[in-house]
């Protein structure tokens, strides 16, 4: 039931959000463009030449390239997987009446405090590895032999050091949802004599339904770009094993210093993040509607 | 009384210099968080005390991201910093392209004959010195004493790769965690490719031929890659592929390697009761050879230099001076003692007989250094500088992705002829695309 | 009967929560252990639990060496100053795409989530090259706009799907009586939206507080935050896994506290936000 006018001051208020981000978008959008065409290694700036499409060449016939995409997907699907089901789960738990609920909740989200980096070195060396790590005394003390966690399941590594960072997402936004849920709602179907698992499926989930989009798209948008957990426990390795696009765009920037050749893989990424943003949208994007 | 004295000490320096006073100047000094380092920082009231008119702002990062940041700026000439922390690769390239100021305003105290001339060669260009080395490292055996009597062998102070072979199949107890060699795993072209370059050096191998073509399809670098493998397979640690410095200098600490081939500077880290356990048996050994003449050690000195279009360059030059000086090396002597003076740059510190009984290592360091020579890297010749690096600016690159491959055949998802093969390929690619080969 | 029975579930789940809740933690509580070790300690296998030597040589190492305090300013500072700027933006845009929707509201919201999706590293140097031109390289405001701009699509994006959970009729209730555009947002909306703003302001704040590429790549001291002084404890050659710990203690601490008291502020938003 907008108004004309109500329907301008929307328009106006959405205006400064919308310049500010076009501004933020395009500038550096057109500039990577450029450098994109140019042979403009950071190490030999004096000799800046134009190769045109030359560098997306050497970016997309990387024989590293098509296992990056395929790792890219697997990263960014199995922590979304691990996060939203286990967000579900952590959040339904929070939601009951427990004893020292907002202490809990703030162990709950404290992981996401933690720098990626710290993280992944704090995981790297005090928890997996090995030889010293306390996963491998946990192993041996149970009789096990201690896994080799980068060595033998590089990428499960990196899935669940990032899950672990996500995971708090997930539950704190998803937990906010849930309470907003009505209590009567709750009372009338818990009379009624629902069982859990139908209640859920049937009212819970549906009414959590967008804070859920919320979470894959806001993740999906991190996860695509996650490069500190792997340069810091594996640095793509073994082989190429936990290379995904992220990390071969910082490889080429800031580990090759090659302008040109980060500046083609970030317009390729972009282009990938933008499909599979339109893919998501496709599959979730309904519960946006209302 | 304090008050009259500092006031005409200061009128004596104003006349002295017979300028007008000078404006505080704040010098932007960038430093790699190692202790070396570190402690200059802890000690640097000595220098603003002499120069009241030099304020100091430290910014203190870990190497990859200092690196990154140092680049990016130069580079774009953002001038950020007045002091560059640079290494022995750095500072030729970007010497050559003009991006720093020879030192040449470093003062009559400097002695600048007094630098070792492996470091002194690697920091200087066309003979101009473009960087002064504030602390050297090689690299060396590191071993147990211990466990190497146990395996009833006896290190010799060159030992050969073959020797290293069978001592760490003997001194292997898998069961109970003791690991006969660790090594670098981990890619990166300062991580795992350090240790295989400055080793492939002494299996006669070399990165490239005269004409800039790749040498990865050569025998003698099939043997280095080989052996690198076979040994770590059977005698390594587990996870050695995610394994750089600082995870085998903790496995060593812990006991739990019989050897490590690594930086020199590692020995006063496992000689440091506080973290090591096994500080009390360890021995030191030159990197191995094979008999060609090079042996597998590496050289490389964290450095200080001047940005070229800095403001500073009068202040930087003294901080320079006085950072890498004799007399900062005494300075730490008297207030930490001689074992942490900055080790690798002088030649007199060799000859001071209070460091050598202070520093067990100290011999071995400099013959390790001396018999580095980014010069003449390797066995064959080659038309490019640098031990454990190539100094041409594509080098990060290529062997960051050659690193990769070759920690991907120590983690076994690759053979090593595999690892090869990629290596040549990336390699070569990465060379036309810059223009050496055509 | 019933009494006794939910008091039962309630200790159960009381249990499963907190066991839950221990194991997430726990790699954070083991870096505050370890922040008390020595480093030799720290590597300990078995590894020590309570019964070590404890020490707090590490936390004045690490005061000796660098100004915590001028770093966390700058991260407070940077994350609370940029993201209340943000919420002045997203708010009313929030607002008018929540209620006033037009046919391209959806790929307006889809279009700023896709702002975000450039790879930072693939645009450094762009960004640096303009940074020095206009600057703002170790500039406050510089990087203060970064996290902004970084956090707006977001921001936008999860008030706007808060928003959407508020009936239209209270809004227009207040609009019949009256009420001024900005008075609806500010007096009516936004209570109703409180747990959401507050959550959504929350995650904006830790995300920045976290942000380590813009902010190492952007700042050196003056403007420097937490994240740059984590990069001058991580990784040195040597043993450093106390002293990191201990750096990242200090670096967690501030906004740990922070985010204690807004679970405060978000649960009392709750009982003011159920009114519907």
């Amino acid at each position: 039931m907008a108004t004309q006018q109500t329907r301008v001051a929307g328009r106006l208020l959405v205006a400064p959000s919308v310049i500010l981000l076009f501004l933020w978008m395009i500038v550096p959008l057109a500039m990577t463009l450029y450098f994109s065409t140019l042979r403009y290694s950071l190490l030999d700036s004096d000799n800046v030449s134009f190769v045109f499409l030359q560098n997306y060449g050497y970016f997309l016939s990387d024989p590293n390239f098509f296992s990056a995409l395929v790792n890219t997907l697997v990263l960014v699907g199995s922590v979304l997987v691990i996060s939203v089901v286990g967000g579900i789960l952590v959040a339904l738990l929070m939601d009951q009446p427990i004893f020292g609920q907002s202490f809990v909740r703030l162990m709950v989200i404290a992981p996401f405090f933690v720098m990626p980096t710290v993280s992944a070195l704090v995981w790297k060396n005090l928890l997996m590895n090995p030889v010293s790590g306390l996963f491998a005394w946990i192993a041996h003390s149970l009789g096990l032999p201690a896994i080799d966690w980068f060595t033998n399941w590089p990428m499960l590594s990196v899935i669940l050091i990032v899950s672990w960072q996500w995971l708090p997402f997930a539950s704190l936004i998803l937990l906010t949802a849930l309470q907003s849920f009505d209590e009567e709602q709750k009372e009338a179907a818990t009379l009624d004599g629902a069982g859990a698992i139908p209640f859920f499926f049937y009212l819970v989930l549906p009414h959590i339904a967008r804070a859920i989009t919320v979470v894959i798209l806001i993740e999906t948008i991190f996860l695509l770009s996650v490069f500190a957990e792997i340069l810091v426990t594996t640095a793509g390795g073994p082989g190429v094993a936990t290379t995904n696009i992220a990390f071969l765009v910082y490889k080429q920037a800031l580990l090759n210093f090659d302008v040109g050749g980060a500046s083609a893989g970030g317009i390729v990424a972009v282009v990938l993040a933008n499909i599979v943003a339109i893919f998501l949208m496709r599959i979730v994007g309904k519960n946006l509607e209302s | 009384m304090k008050v009259l004295v500092k006031s005409l000490l200061g009128a004596v320096a104003l006349a002295g210099l017979s300028l007008p006073a000078h404006a505080e100047t704040t010098l932007t000094i960038p430093l790699v968080n190692n202790s070396d380092l570190i402690r200059m920082q802890k000690l640097s009231d000595d220098f603003t005390a002499k120069n009241p008119d030099i304020k100091i702002n430290w910014v203190t990062l870990e190497e990859n991201v200092l690196r990154q940041k140092l680049t990016t700026d130069i580079a774009t000439k953002g001038g950020q910093f007045d002091v560059l922390t640079i290494g022995t690769y750095e500072v030729p390239i970007w010497g050559k392209k003009g991006w720093l100021l020879p030192l040449d305003k470093l003062g009559a105290d400097y002695d600048v004959d007094d630098l070792l001339p492996a470091i002194r060669g690697g920091l200087s260009v066309d003979g101009k010195l473009y960087a002064s080395p504030f602390y050297g490292e090689s690299s060396m055996v590191m071993y147990r004493k211990d466990l190497m009597d146990k395996a009833g062998l006896k290190m010799p102070d060159a030992p050969t790769w073959d020797f290293i072979r069978e001592a760490a199949d003997k001194m292997t107890d898998k069961a109970g965690e003791v690991y006969g060699i660790c090594l670098r795993g981990k890619a990166g072209w300062g991580e795992n490719m350090a240790f295989l370059t400055a080793t492939a050096n002494s299996f006669g191998a070399r990165w490239f031929d005269e004409k800039w073509e790749p040498q990865f399809n050569t025998p003698e670098w099939k043997k280095a890659l080989d052996f690198y493998l076979s040994m770590m397979k059977a005698d390594g640690p587990p996870g050695a592929a995610a394994n750089g410095f600082n995870e085998n200098l903790a496995l060593f600490g812990a006991g739990k390697c019989g050897m490590w081939i690594d930086a020199t500077v590692a020995a006063s880290f496992v000689t440091d009761p506080k973290q090591s356990k096994v500080f009390d048996k360890v021995g030191f050994a030159l990197a191995p050879d094979n008999g060609l003449g090079k042996r597998g050690n590496w050289l490389w000195a964290w450095s200080l230099a001047v940005p070229a279009g800095s403001q500073k360059t009068e202040a930087a030059q003294k901080f320079i001076a006085w950072a890498t000086s004799k007399q900062y090396a005494a300075l730490v002597a008297s207030k930490e003692g001689w074992a942490n003076v900055p080790p690798g740059t002088r030649t007199s510190l060799y000859n001071n007989p209070d460091y050598l009984k202070a520093a067990p290592f100290a011999k071995m360091t400099i013959d390790s250094i001396n018999s580095a020579d980014p010069l003449h890297p390797t066995v064959k010749p080659v038309p490019y500088t640098g031990v454990q690096f190539v100094a041409i600016p594509e080098f990060q690159g290529i062997a960051n992705d050659v690193g990769q491959d070759f920690s991907g055949a120590l983690a076994g998802t690759m053979t090593g002829d595999a690892a090869l093969a990629a290596a040549q390929a990336s390699t070569e690619a990465a060379m036309k695309k810059a223009g050496y080969i055509k | 009967m019933a009494l006794k029975q939910s008091m039962g579930k309630r200790v159960g789940m009381s249990a499963a929560a907190w066991l839950i809740g221990f194991l997430i933690f726990f790699p954070i509580l083991w870096t505050f252990l370890t922040s008390f070790k020595s480093e030799l300690d720290a590597f300990a296998i078995p590894p020590k639990f309570l019964f070590f030597h404890w020490t707090a040589e590490n936390y004045a190492e690490v005061q000796s060496r660098s100004n915590y305090l001028l770093f966390a300013y700058n991260s407070i500072v940077l994350s609370v100053g940029a993201n209340i700027v943000g919420l002045i933006i997203a708010v009313p845009a929030a607002w008018s795409m929540a209620f006033v929707p037009t046919k391209r509201t959806k790929d307006v919201l889809m279009w700023m989530l896709s702002t975000k999706m450039m790879p930072g590293v693939g645009v450094l140097v762009p960004i640096y090259l303009l940074f020095r031109d206009f600057h703002l390289l170790d500039n406050r405001l510089g990087i203060g706009f970064v996290l902004l701009m970084m956090n707006l699509p977001i921001l936008i994006w999860m008030l706007y799907t808060y928003f959407k959970e508020i009936p239209v009729d209270i809004l227009e209730a207040a609009r019949m009586d009256g009420a001024s555009l900005m008075n609806e947002i500010v007096y009516v909306l936004t209570p109703m939206a409180i747990p959401g703003i507050a959550s959504t302001m929350l995650l904006a704040v830790i995300l920045s507080w976290n942000e380590a590429f813009w902010t190492l790549n952007l700042t050196t001291s003056n403007a420097a935050p937490l994240t740059a002084f984590i990069a001058s404890y991580s990784a040195p050659e040597g043993l450093f896994w106390a002293k990191l710990s201990a750096a990242s203690t200090l670096a967690i601490a501030p906004i740990l506290i922070l985010g204690w008291f807004s679970q405060k502020q978000l649960v009392r938003g709750l009982t003011f936000g159920a009114v519907k």
